[in-house]
């Protein structure tokens, strides 16, 4: 006669425990009766049979089961307490052919873990995670667990839990089906053979949920501690099936995979020409980066400008084409928009700095080239940091100027009236920006480049305004009307 | 159409920018003040690229991604500024102990507690030290401008994965809120997963844990991280001088202090004062060798920090204390200017 | 009908008891010598055995527990 094996030690378990310290290497380390050595056969069992032993993860948690990976032959991790979902996310994420097994204590999911659990079931992750309720904790040595049920006696609960004080128990599966996302939740007892083999089909479908990249599917299991919870082989399966299954009503809370597609993640692209067309940005003829035509020696000093005035007035983003414009014309520039108190009182200022040479201190305060301000309040607070040689823009509708040396220059412009009358007070920034090309025409630029600058203002102006293009002509109209308008003191 | 390499980027997009030309894989962050600019940027740029960005419900979720990512062989990374930095130390004192790389963003902000979000250096100690539970080290790394943002992410993940090890880049918010012209790199090709990857194809028995139960194994784990990083102290401190020659006066700066420095040191000289600036680029390793080189030269180090004081014991350290190391620091999210800094060096003189 | 056996390995066993308590044929019970690990291991007490399996899935050991089934030699060919 011959004899094959119908049931026997399955193949998804390594044939010898070789991680596990010690002389014993083929069982494994939990206490006699333990529900998670009856899981981890179920687990196997499966993943051998599924035939997904080589794109599995068993996410071994913080808890007894914190040594899953001594026995699964498949991939494995060991997680913070907790943060098996979240890890599992990020596994999930990088493949989307990956199998990942969360699996999770009480403590590990109902306290400490709590947060990761539900955000990744509320995200419907496809994977797969078992929750292991017996009612206390295990590793620690029988403290009171999130499912611990009134009045039983732990460690820590030593007159019986206190519905008062701790609580009730944490009913996961009832939570995590009144969620959307999750395709499948069941809670089950690892008691009777009976119910055994019910949590051995809820293990099976789960997985088969995953394989079929249906979302997140969980189940709960009702074990035994013996230990800790000081019980015999048949009084164990007498607390899950009477009282604990009380509390804990097995069954079928949410089975909806059958009306979800498979989730499918984009494929990342690596192709350094596509990669390049993303991140490089493109530019016409007319916007590529040169210098001015000539080289004035005015362009050999760092030139440091600082922009303040109202919230609402455009500061920063002049400050934002300023820059924009420092880089068009091949200087090296820096734009830092200060934020502070300042920025909740209802005003704003920025530092620009444009030079030939690297840029040190990006910000603009004792050594200010030229102050543009477009109100009275930032016209006293940042004079004195105006250079005594350096020049100042002032918005005239809103700005008395006092206290120029005579070796300061400056620059004036209705630029708020303009913008009022031109529809949009956010147009001031532009109009001054207008004074601010007088200046240099005047000082410091000679044709073309006196053109070449109108040109760059027009450039920066496209690029800062880009994908909001109604906006692009108004903005150069303001400029051109600020121009127009500004006049020397 | 052509294609430009040349942007105006502020230090923060900088960051995004040079991990996708790096090859990263995944973006796993949570909103925070003043670093959110790094997850507005991944929000669209990995997606464009196919890659993954997830905004995760915590810090502690969006670290703990990471450390899945990178499990599975993928080039993963979070940002955050110092409070979410505490939230994360948890998974990355994992990550050391599993050794597994990826690369985590500091832009550090006003502490202790909500503190305020104007710029700090607060966060070196938590993150230089290693911060979390265990003998571990990260290496962190500290540009000091958006192009260094940039570069520096990608040679971040060049580490990390040369190492496998946890990189910071830590940096102040001015730094990252910035705006600079950047010269992008070229993207580097793709790679093949590493042999050790949690991934399909690879060896199914491979795993990560930092779990050694017996004290020797433990001990000798310990021993194994040690030795590496003395091996990453030897090889990999990078710093920048500047006026540094002849220098007496020498400001040790980071960030943007290493910065305002260089101002400070150039009105100095203007002056007849002979300073210089020894600006560190990686804080782990801290550059021990190069400023151990200047107590010769030196009269006076002065540490210039936007903190209490936290850089200026690795200062002593490094110089066995051979030369007096002055502190000039402001707290609280209050800079310092150029001029403070020449005025209280005036002072120390 | 076929024949099955169950086979007890008992230094894989930890002598929970799940077993003898499950099987609804009396074919499992303690044994009284203790093991390598120092458990009494459950023994094979009769020849009953239906191959349902029950006993197998409800002990917590993987190798502990193995039910073989008779093969006729006809179906080797």
């Amino acid at each position: 006669m011959k004899y094959e094996v119908v049931h026997g030690r399955s193949k998804g378990f390594f044939d010898s425990f070789n991680r596990r310290p010690g002389a014993i290497k083929t069982n494994m380390h939990y206490c006699p009766g333990c529900g998670h050595g009856i899981l981890h056969k179920l687990i196997a069992e499966a993943i051998e049979d599924l035939q997904i032993k080589e794109r599995t993860v068993f996410i071994s948690p913080v808890g007894c089961s914190v040594f899953g990976y001594y026995y699964f032959d498949c991939f494995g991790i060991s997680v913070p307490h907790g943060r098996a979902p979240a890890v599992g996310t990020g596994l999930i994420r990088s493949d989307e052919n990956n199998i990942v097994i969360s699996y999770q204590g009480d403590g590990d999911l109902g306290a400490i873990g709590l947060n990761e659990f539900l955000q990744t079931a509320n995200r419907g992750e496809n994977m797969a995670v078992f929750f292991v309720n017996n009612a206390i904790y295990g590793m620690t040595g029988g403290q009171m667990a999130p499912t611990t049920l009134p009045g039983q006696k732990t460690i820590t609960s030593p007159l019986g839990r206190s519905v008062q004080s701790e609580g009730y128990p944490l009913k996961v599966a009832e939570m995590v089906a009144a969620l959307d996302a999750p395709v499948y939740v069941e809670r089950v007892a690892l008691s009777s053979g009976r119910n055994i083999m019910k949590a051995r089909a809820a293990l099976r479908k789960a997985l088969q949920n995953t394989i079929d990249k249906k979302g997140f599917s969980f189940v709960e299991f009702l074990t035994g501690c013996p230990v800790n919870l000081k019980k015999s082989a048949s009084e164990i399966n007498t607390f899950i099936d009477e009282q604990m299954s009380k509390y804990f009503v097995p069954g079928v809370y949410k089975d909806i995979a059958e009306n979800r597609d498979p989730i499918r993640r984009p494929q990342p692209v690596f192709a350094p020409e596509t990669v390049k067309q993303v991140l490089y940005g493109s530019y016409t003829q007319s916007a590529a980066v040169r210098d001015f035509s000539k080289l004035q020696p005015f362009f050999n000093k760092e030139r440091r400008i600082k922009i303040a005035g109202s919230g609402g007035q455009g500061v920063l983003s002049l400050g934002y084409i300023l820059a924009n414009m420092g880089n068009l014309r091949n200087f090296n520039v820096s734009y830092l928009p200060m934020y502070g108190p300042e920025m909740r009182g209802g005003t704003a200022n920025c530092s620009v700095v444009i030079s030939k040479q690297e840029i040190s201190s990006p910000m603009v305060d004792s050594n200010c080239n030229l102050l543009i301000v477009l109100n009275q309040q930032s016209f006293d607070k940042f004079l004195p940091e105006l250079k005594t040689n350096g020049f100042v823009i002032y918005d005239s509708s809103n700005v008395t100027p006092h206290d120029l040396l005579p070796t300061q220059g400056a620059y004036h412009v209705n630029a708020s009236e303009l913008a009022r009358d031109l529809g949009d007070l956010r147009y001031a920034n532009l109009a001054i920006l207008g004074a601010v090309s007088l200046l240099m025409d005047d000082y410091f630029l000679e044709e073309p480049d006196k053109s070449d600058f109108e040109a760059v203002v027009a450039e920066a102006i496209r690029s800062c305004f880009s994908g909001k293009e109604k906006l692009i002509t108004p903005n150069i109209n303001a400029f051109y009307l600020g121009k127009h308008k500004a006049q020397p003191n | 159409m052509m294609l430009k390499n040349k942007r105006l980027l502020s230090g923060n997009e900088a960051v995004i920018y040079g991990a996708l030309l790096a090859g990263a894989d995944a973006y796993y962050g949570y909103p925070i003040t003043p670093a959110s600019e790094i997850a507005h940027t991944a929000a669209v740029k990995f997606p464009e690229l196919g890659r993954v960005f997830l905004q995760a419900e915590s810090e502690i979720g969006a670290i703990n991604m990471v450390m899945g990512a990178a499990a599975a062989g993928r080039r993963a990374m979070t940002a955050s500024s110092g409070l979410g930095i505490s939230l994360k130390q948890e998974a990355v004192s994992y990550l050391a102990g599993s050794e597994l790389p990826c690369v985590i963003v500091d832009i550090m902000r006003g502490g202790p507690g909500l503190g305020n979000i104007a710029p700090e250096q607060a966060d070196y100690n938590q993150v230089v030290k290693g911060g979390g539970h265990g003998s571990y080290r990260c290496i962190v790394l500290a540009p000091g401008s958006a192009q260094e943002m940039c570069d520096m992410t990608g040679k971040a993940f060049e580490l990390a994965e040369k190492y496998a090890m946890p990189v910071y880049i830590l940096t102040d918010a001015v730094i990252g809120q910035m705006i600079e012209s950047v010269t992008l790199p070229e993207p580097l090709p793709n790679r093949e997963l590493p042999d050790n990857a949690l991934a399909i194809g690879k060896n199914r028995n491979n795993f990560f844990t930092s779990i050694y139960l017996e004290p020797d194994e433990l001990e000798a784990h310990n021993i194994k991280l040690q030795k590496k990083y003395a091996v990453i102290q030897e090889r990999e401190e990078l710093s920048e001088d500047y006026l540094l020659e002849d220098a007496e006066f020498i400001y040790i700066a980071y960030g943007i202090c290493g910065r305002l420095a260089k101002n400070a040191a150039e009105q100095l000289r203007k002056k007849g004062i002979k300073a210089g600036v020894l600006r560190p680029k990686t804080l782990f390793p801290f550059p021990k060798k190069r400023i151990a080189g200047l107590v010769g030269q030196a009269q006076k180090f002065i540490s210039v920090e936007l903190s209490c004081g936290q850089m200026i014991d690795d200062i002593k350290l490094a110089i066995n204390c051979a030369n007096p190391v002055e502190l000039i620091n402001r707290m609280g999210g209050n800079m310092l200017s150029v001029a403070e800094i020449v005025e209280r060096t005036e002072k120390l003189l | 009908m076929k024949k099955y056996q169950v086979k007890i390995a008992p230094d894989e066993c930890k002598g929970c008891q799940r077993c003898v308590i499950a099987c609804t044929r009396n074919v499992l019970a303690m044994g009284k010598e203790l093991n390598i690990m120092g458990f009494p291991a459950a023994t094979v007490q009769s020849s009953d055995c239906i191959g349902c399996g029950i006993c197998f899935y409800t002990c917590p050991e993987p190798g502990a527990i193995t039910i073989y089934r008779e093969v006729a030699d006809d179906a080797q060919k």
